[in-house]
Formats: structure tokens, C-alpha cells, sequence
């Protein structure tokens, strides 16, 4: 990897590229499991959208990495210590209500955080932005109808939600850090501070629990280290299962 | 170049896109332009549908099939993502096409939300959304209360 602000610009690609390639692959295990045929086509085109948005995020680190990296050699060749994800989408799916839980409060993060991405100065990164957002208003309808039919729904339904948004509060916080790589590129315009998106976030994701009749739990202190590779246990089961193939035969095409 | 770049575009309204094959990528709003690239070389600028869409792949070697067999070799095959592509550069001719195959078409992006869907069968607009996704990533699945019937919508992007 180069230096200085191009070094940082790799480094600002692959943690939005991981990030949606791991919510991919974890959306993807639902293909063959779904509680409705419905929501199996729902989910899978959702995992798809994802893998498509990896697919452009990695290919701009590959390129600023320079060394003839692909954005398959990036996806399939690493090991888990060198990805760069939030640790909130490599959390298991569990039951339903967990994986809408998930896809909510990382659905709104995702929105503001892309829109907020498509304006800055760096063109490639811009456009793709510009590209999903409407494909991520998409992801956050489906994920608000889920939030408020499973809260305001059943005594069963509600419960597990709650149960769900009450062990994944803890690695929303990370969503809003900088650190020294993401200072230097906001300097330049060249990256969005999600520090300012915490507050619209939380006022966003508020209404919604009390619509939905969900409390907000109540976490002293957020987990986080996607950002420098320290990831939960979870996190290698599933790249065990997304790299077996080109682990075990380098380099097969279809 | 001029009528070598009529001859590209007339092969290029021969590929059709493989998920709904009475369109072509042209009328799809799927070609930018041909351009000229810095080598000289000449190079058919197209634009991704959606970001996921696994046909993308697909329809760059059936544009670079089809060019080769026209004896157009040579003629690169970009993708190009700015500015995205919207349901709206779908052309009229291609939302009737998508009618009478049974997809009702994109609503203008501009419209009302809540602009009723017409049944592409029977033509009522009494019909309502079972699921926001559908069977490719362009098409959500719709049902029709006045003839009952299934149907899918393409997705306004």
C-alpha cells in the first residue's frame, strides 16, 4: 500500500467495500431459509444489492492499491484480521426479528451516510453513492415495515425484537467514528464525517421506536474495532463459508 | 465514423437484455454513447441497470459478441456509472413493449407515490403491492383485485 492521503483513500474504500460485502454474504444465508417465499426473493436481492455495491467499492481500493489487486482477490484472498467492516452487519442472523434489527439501524446509518458520500469531492466514490441511494431507500422501507409490524405486532414478535435491538445496540456506535485515516480525507473533502450523523441517526431512529413501541436500550459503552481488524468470533465462520472456493482452487472461474 | 457508429448502434438494438428479452439495452437506456476513447480506439459507453443486477456481466460479452460478429472487432465495451441510470430513460416505446409482455411499466420518477399501478392484463388500477422485491432486481410483485391476476411491476429507480 502507498502512502500518504492515496494510502488512505485504499484504506477509506475497503472499509465501505467490507462492509457491504459482509452484510451480503450474511443476507445471502437466508437463500433456502426465509420464513416466506416472499421475503426469500426480498432478502436475496437485498444481499445482491450489497454484493453489487462491494463489488464497485472494492474494485476503487483495488485501484488505489495499484499492485494488480481485483476486487476479487480483495474479497476472496484476505483473512479475517485484515477486514475493515462494522462489526454491527458480521453479528449473526438469528432469528427474523435479529436480522431486520440489523438491517435497520445499519439501513439508516447507510442512507445518510451515502448521501452525505455522494456530495464529496471524490468523484468515483460520489458516484457510486450516487448509484445505491435509491436502492438503499429501497433496503430502509422494507426494513421500517418490518420494524413496526414485528414491535407494534405480537407479544412473541415484540419481544424478540426487542431482544434483538437490545444485543446489537452496543456496535451502533461505531458507525460514528473517525479516526486519523478519516480526518485526513474529510480535510480534503474526500471522505463524510460520520461524527455529524450520529444526531440525525438517533433522532431518526427514535420516532421509529416509539412507533413501533420498542425501548432504547440503554448501553454504557459501544464495541467496536472493525476499523483495525478486531472482529467479533463471528466473523471468520463467515469467511470460511464466502472464500472456501477460491481458498480451495486458486483462481477457478465459473 | 459516422455511418460506422449507425452500424454499432444497429447492432446494438440487436442484443436484447436477458431478463426481459422484448427490450433491447437501447431502448433500455442502457447505452450512454459511443465514444473515442485516448488510445483512438472506439468504445461503447453502457450504464449499469442495478448495482447488483447479475445480468450486467452478461450483457457486456453479448454486446462484444455481437459487434465481433458483425465485424466490428475491436469496439471496446465500458461501463460507466455517472450519472445513474433511471427508469426514466426507459424509452415509450419500450414501456409499451413491457406492458403487453405483462410487466407494467416504471412510474415517472416525478409522479405521486401513491399514482395507482394499472394492471398490465386488464387495465384497472385496483391493484396493490405484495412484495417491494421481485423475481430479477428490477421488478416488485403486484396482484390485481379486479381480474385477480399476478403481475409483476419494473421498480422506479
Amino acid at each position: 500500500m502507498s502512502d500518504g492521503l492515496h494510502g488512505y483513500q485504499y484504506d477509506y474504500a475497503l472499509r465501505l467495500g467490507d462492509t457491504a460485502l459482509v452484510l451480503g454474504q450474511r443476507l445471502s444465508e437466508w437463500v433456502g431459509h426465509a420464513p416466506a417465499l416472499e421475503l426469500e426473493m426480498a432478502v436475496s436481492n437485498l444481499a445482491l444489492d450489497q454484493i453489487g455495491e462491494a463489488q464497485l467499492l472494492l474494485e476503487y481500493a483495488a485501484a488505489h492499491k495499484g499492485d494488480g489487486s481485483s476486487a476479487d482477490s480483495l474479497a476472496f484472498g484476505r483473512d479475517v484480521l485484515d477486514f475493515r467492516n462494522l462489526l454491527l452487519v458480521e453479528q449473526p442472523n438469528g432469528d427474523w426479528a435479529m436480522t431486520i434489527a440489523r438491517h435497520y439501524l445499519y439501513s439508516v446509518f447507510h442512507r445518510l451516510h451515502f448521501a452525505a458520500l455522494a456530495a464529496c469531492a471524490d468523484e468515483r466514490l460520489a458516484g457510486i453513492a450516487a448509484k445505491t441511494a435509491p436502492e438503499i431507500a429501497y433496503h430502509l422501507r422494507f426494513a421500517r415495515d418490518w420494524m413496526l409490524r414485528l414491535g407494534d405486532g405480537t407479544e412473541e414478535s415484540h419481544a424478540r425484537l426487542q431482544a434483538a435491538v437490545d444485543r446489537l445496540w452496543k456496535f451502533t456506535g461505531e458507525m460514528f467514528e473517525a479516526d486519523a485515516v478519516e480526518e485526513a480525507l474529510v480535510a480534503e473533502d474526500l471522505a463524510v464525517d460520520a461524527r455529524r450523523l450520529a444526531a440525525p441517526w438517533r433522532a431518526e431512529v427514535e420516532a421509529l421506536f416509539r412507533e413501533a413501541g420498542l425501548a432504547i436500550p440503554a448501553v454504557s459503552r459501544m464495541t467496536t474495532g472493525g476499523r483495525r481488524g478486531h472482529h467479533s468470533e463471528h466473523l471468520g465462520h463467515l469467511l470460511a463459508e464466502l472464500q472456501f472456493l477460491q481458498r480451495t482452487y486458486p483462481g477457478l472461474e465459473w | 465514423m459516422v455511418s460506422d457508429d449507425a452500424a454499432i448502434w444497429d447492432v446494438l438494438r440487436s442484443v436484447p437484455d436477458p431478463e426481459i428479452p422484448v427490450l433491447d439495452i437501447v431502448e433500455l437506456g442502457m447505452v450512454r454513447g459511443v465514444e473515442t476513447a485516448a488510445d483512438g480506439a472506439r468504445e461503447v459507453i453502457l450504464t449499469p441497470t442495478y448495482t447488483g443486477c447479475p445480468a450486467t456481466e452478461v450483457i457486456r460479452r453479448s454486446v462484444e459478441e455481437a459487434l465481433a460478429a458483425a465485424g466490428l472487432g475491436g469496439i471496446r465495451v465500458r461501463y460507466r456509472l455517472t450519472p445513474p441510470w433511471t427508469t426514466d430513460w426507459i424509452t415509450p416505446e419500450a414501456r409499451e413493449k413491457l406492458r403487453r409482455y405483462g410487466i407494467a411499466p416504471p412510474r415517472p420518477r416525478r409522479s405521486a407515490p401513491d399514482r395507482p399501478v394499472a394492471c398490465p392484463r386488464c387495465g384497472a388500477t385496483d391493484t396493490d403491492t405484495v412484495s417491494e422485491f421481485g423475481s430479477t432486481p428490477c421488478k416488485a410483485a403486484m396482484r390485481c383485485r379486479t381480474c385477480r391476476e399476478p403481475f409483476e411491476v419494473f421498480k422506479c429507480l
